[in-house]
């Protein structure tokens, strides 16, 4: 060979280092030291961007400009956290655990964003909470629903403003036999994930706990965004159940319903929807009467008419015509939490409070959401409870009202302190000591 | 200077560039370059396949077991060093290959895609109706040690960083050495015509099994380097979109330079990141039309840009 | 009576797949390429005939034939989109490496799932009078809605169609021609360029025409298109990679294996058609329409 051999490591360098480069270049230089910047991510893409995501993205905007302006109702009325501006930087949940893991890096260490608030996806919750207290920065989830963040583990850093997902199926089953004791012949139809599976199971569990002799007649598990429930609907039909549970959303709850309205599978039996509500602004006319909706809390149409409450809606509604769905309520609970326990830590003084002392404010707070008040009761003070609220449709003059509504305080639905979910289902779910 | 000696000492003076970078890389580089070696690992792979005229749209399967076989390692088997996890997950996958390679070694062209593809959903549908492996939502995995010294907080990043570097360069002058010998040599061979291969002697079946352990193994590292380095693994993992990754990182490198797998992830990883920030609504319309920019306008891969240079030069 | 259920639900469904996999498939058999882009024009299908349809109903015009602009908004999308993408993409790959062409369709469904998302946001859409509108048959203790069968028959006049359209016809020869060797073909003067944008627009049209009758039964919504990728994907190799008897067969298997899993062993349904597509492979490694090639020496 002729010439000065070039080792091939030389591209491979100059690219490394040309793209380190290149990728620090748009860091912003040291952020503007008097915001107080935090990361949201939710679905800005994907099958659950439209139902979840984007108003949940929605009413964290809606929310932040009000509370920079100082036009949020008692006890919020200071504009900012105490006095200091909020920022927010979004990013899209899309993409599977390794690239929000990554991303999650970007922006603490290179964004070097104040607080992360984000995370619908349980997968994501369980994979970013490790990384969270590795880097030691301030993550409050704000709508997964998996028990096990709290159940298995504990944080230092981790927080979560909403309920998990035990409660909604906890309390649809005391619903069940609440509004129909005849109820003895269960179905389900749920998404093939984690989700849908503890949904399910907890349901399951939790009416076989409160009444003898129930009978599952089928569980239907398809895959999620299978979007052609028919074979399924016949298999629900088949055995007559009294209740059909499902822990459907977004597009996949939609197709499902209007598949099996128009073949009167609903009619038959009672459909118990536990994220209903996401559906309920899009679908009137077609749920049937006596359908049980739930909204993971009370959010929504089942939220207490509350100052706070009659203000995060009409500020949503004024900019994005359509009532707030419960992922905006929950982001609107980790945003108020977040300032709630800012402006504890921060006292009656004016310095802005480190992180450390901001968590040891959260821990165990009680603050005022639009839903009502919150308790982070559980996971050592890291968990949130709230109550929940169930109803059943009932269409009058072509708009979707609620009737039986009933609400359920926090600790008759969720586990004491250090008991699992499933264990206290098991156990007839006994009540604090 | 033979030329398997020169990428020697080339992949030699990349991995001392990797440690000499490591303590001046911000912490987020840090880990975009793990990711970024693992999915170039898994990217290698494919490279050996691609010399053997085959393309897999399943090494996802690899990499899921490789992931998920480093996390039982230290579950189950109480192996908790960093290097013995990802061993584990790179031999599992290999065996898994050498399995699976009974019946996909018979398959070629789109058939052999396709046939990866069903194994690594049916690998997909059974780690989603496990519960006892967390189902959809996964498990949290780390390592109690990295080469027998535990991480003192902080550490642990370098420990990874570590064995991601080292394990890519492994497989690098690995798969270099193996590509210029005898073995080696009848992949492309089968690629050209199998025919005359069986002819000269040579059992096809026999090579293109090897290839798929190999390319296998190389899977399951870089699915254990990731398990360790997200600290979180899940189903995902096999789906057929991460294959689909992995195709592209191929195609996007080309198959000139046992490197251009791992300058291709990277450049993968830092495109990713630069649209996610920036565009965070459109971000895979950018996305596609890089994919296709490249496609289009540099159809020999990105490597061929410096070996094209290079050429010019000499 | 359930086994009844099982066919009923198991065809229905087979005839959902068959419109999708029938585009999938006869791109693949003329062009060679494997378009992982067949999902988004799916869904693209399903966005217009949601927008088309439901301004035709709230403007009060016949319910009746919103059928018609179902069908109307399946040729618009493939007569716009289809020879956008022919031209001013696709033209420029040919002669690549398949693999290639699988990727550059790749990151084409990458562009088109966010102009979709640009262009209809991600806020669902519904249409979903066409599908109370004709009413149900009751089947025992099951009822079927009407719109169900209005599916089956449109996969068999999408099948026959077809059918009738490559064998019967001068154009349908010229097809064939191209199929078996492109070179030839162009040598003894046939506009193969011209066959390959007829082919493709063809091909669109039926992946749109399968979302648009798809979407009065589902709610519209970005990402809708992903599922079905696969699974056309699995119905064609099953059948045969090119196979138009090879599809209308494929989607009949899965169909029964899908709905005999759900309503026998609901547990299985998420694998049950990869397993399906990997036993046939093992099997047929071709598929069971195709025959083997002859190798080269």
């Amino acid at each position: 060979m002729i010439g000065i051999p070039q080792s091939p490591k030389s591209p491979l360098a100059a690219l490394l280092v040309a793209s380190s480069l290149a990728a620090l270049a748009p860091a912003r230089a040291q952020a503007d030291e008097a915001k107080f910047r935090i990361g949201v991510v939710t679905f800005l893409s994907g099958a659950a961007a439209g139902p979840f995501g984007v108003p949940a993205r929605n009413g964290a905007e809606v929310l932040a400009e009000a509370i920079n302006a100082g036009k949020v109702p008692a006890p919020y009325q200071k504009p900012g956290f105490g006095g200091r501006p909020v920022e927010l930087v979004f990013l899209d949940e899309a993409g599977g655990t390794t690239k929000q893991v990554s991303e999650y890096r970007d922006l603490v260490q290179r964004q070097n964003v104040d607080a992360v608030i984000g995370y619908i996806s349980s997968g994501d919750c369980l994979a970013i909470a490790p990384v969270a207290e590795e880097l030691k920065k301030l993550t409050i989830f704000f709508d997964c629903g998996t028990p096990r963040i709290f159940e298995d583990a504990s944080y230092k850093y981790v927080f979560r403003a909403s309920s998990h997902a035990a409660m909604d199926n906890i309390a649809a089953a005391f619903y069940v036999t609440d509004v129909l004791p005849g109820a003895r012949k269960i179905a389900g139809i749920n998404q093939n994930y984690a989700w849908g599976q503890d949904s399910w199971s907890d349901f399951e569990n939790s009416m076989k706990k409160l009444k003898s002799g129930v009978e599952v007649t089928t569980s239907q598990m398809p895959k999620l965004l299978a979007g052609q429930y028919g074979a399924e609907i016949s298999a629900l039909m088949a055995g007559s159940p009294d209740v059909i549970h499902s822990s459907f959303w977004g597009g996949d709850l939609d197709a499902f319903v209007l598949q099996a309205v128009p073949r009167g599978a609903l009619k038959k039996s009672t459909a118990v929807l536990t994220c209903g509500e996401t559906a309920t602004h899009k679908l009137a006319g077609q749920i049937p009467d006596g359908t049980i909706i739930g909204a993971r809390g009370p959010h929504g149409a089942f939220a207490p008419d509350v100052e706070l409450n009659r203000f995060f809606r009409a500020a949503y509604q004024d900019r994005y015509v359509l009532y707030p769905n419960y992922p905006a309520y929950h982001m609107s609970q980790a945003l108020l939490g977040l300032k709630a326990a800012y402006e504890k830590a921060q006292g009656s003084g004016t310095a802005a409070p480190t992180p450390d002392q901001i968590i040891a404010a959260f821990e165990g707070l009680t603050f005022d959401s639009p839903s009502g008040p919150i308790r982070m009761a559980l996971g050592k003070g890291h968990q949130a409870v709230e109550g929940t609220v169930y109803g059943q449709a009932k269409t009058v003059d072509g708009k979707l009202t609620f009737v039986n509504v009933k609400h359920y305080p926090a600790e008759k639905v969720n586990p004491p302190e250090g008991v699992k979910s499933a264990d206290w289902i098991q156990a007839g779910f006994k009540p604090a000591k | 200077m033979t030329t398997s000696r020169r990428t020697t000492l080339g992949l030699g003076a990349a991995l001392a560039a990797l440690a000499l970078l490591a303590p001046v890389l911000p912490k987020w580089a840090l880990f975009l370059v793990v990711v970024s070696l693992a999915k170039g690992l898994a990217a290698l792979g494919l490279l050996v396949l691609m010399r053997t005229g085959l393309v897999s749209f399943g090494q996802g399967l690899y990499f899921a077991a490789g992931a998920y076989a480093a996390g039982l390692a230290r579950d189950a088997l109480h192996l908790g060093d960093g290097v013995l996890m990802v061993l584990a997950g790179g031999l599992t996958a290999a065996l898994v290959a050498a399995l699976l390679g009974l019946l996909l070694a018979r398959y070629r062209a789109i058939f052999f895609a396709m046939l990866s593809l069903a194994f690594s959903m049916i690998l997909y549908g059974l780690l989603v109706k496990t519960p006892a492996l967390g189902s959809t939502d996964g498990f949290n995995v780390s390592a109690k040690s990295f080469f027998g010294l535990s991480p003192a907080s902080g550490v642990g990043r370098y420990g990874i960083y570590g064995i991601a570097a080292l394990s890519a360069f492994g497989a690098a002058v690995g798969v270099d050495r193996y590509l210029g010998s005898h073995l080696g040599r009848l992949a492309p061979a089968v690629r050209d015509n199998e025919l005359r291969v069986e002819y000269m002697g040579a059992s096809v079946r026999n090579v293109v099994h090897l290839n798929l352990v190999l390319a296998g193994a190389l899977a399951g590292l870089g699915g254990a380097v990731t398990a360790l380095a997200v600290g979180h693994i899940d189903p995902e993992m096999a789906y057929w979109t991460t294959s689909g990754e992995f195709v592209f990182v191929a195609i996007l490198s080309g198959t000139a330079s046992v490197a251009a797998p791992f300058a291709g992830a990277l450049l993968l990883e830092l495109l990713r990141s630069f649209a996610y920030e920036h565009a965070p609504n459109t971000w895979q319309l950018v996305m596609g039309a890089s994919m296709l920019a490249v496609i289009l306008f540099l159809p020999a891969g990105l490597w061929s840009v410096f070996a094209r240079k290079r050429r010019a030069a000499r | 009576m359930t086994l009844l259920a099982v066919l009923v639900d198991g065809v229905i469904y087979a005839s959902w797949l068959f419109i999708i996999a029938a585009g999938l498939t006869i791109v693949y058999g003329v062009m060679r390429i494997l378009n992982m882009a067949h999902g988004s024009l799916y869904a693209l299908g399903a966005y217009a005939a949601a927008s088309l349809a439901g301004a035709w109903l709230r403007l009060g015009f016949q319910p009746m034939a919103s059928y018609a602009v179902l069908v109307l908004a399946a040729v618009l999308v493939g007569a716009v989109v289809g020879p956008l993408v022919e031209r001013g993409l696709l033209r420029h790959t040919y002669g690549r490496d398949e693999v290639v062409l699988v990727l550059v369709t790749y990151a084409l469904f990458l562009v088109l799932e966010d102009l979709v998302k640009l262009a209809w946001g991600v806020e669902s859409y519904f249409i979903t009078e066409p599908y109370g509108l004709l009413g149900t048959v009751e089947m025992g203790t099951l009822s079927y809605p009407v719109y169900s069968g209005v599916l089956v028959l449109a996969a068999v006049l999408v099948g026959v169609g077809l059918r009738f359209g490559i064998y019967g016809t001068r154009y349908g020869k010229l097809l064939i021609a191209v199929i078996h060797d492109r070179e030839v073909s162009a040598t003894l003067g046939i506009d193969v360029d011209r066959i390959y944008l007829v082919t493709f627009v063809l091909g669109t049209t039926l992946a749109a025409l399968g979302g648009a009758l798809t979407a009065p039964t589902v709610s519209v919504v970005p990402g809708m298109g992903v599922e079905v990728i696969v699974l056309a994907f699995a119905v064609v190799v099953i059948g045969g990679l090119g196979s138009m008897p090879g599809a209308a067969l494929g989607a009949l298997i899965v169909g029964l294996v899908r709905s005999a899993a759900v309503h026998f062993f609901p547990q299985v349904e998420l694998f049950s058609i990869y397993l399906v597509m990997a036993l046939v492979l093992a099997f047929r490694p071709r598929g069971l329409f195709v025959a083997a090639e002859a190798r080269k020496i």
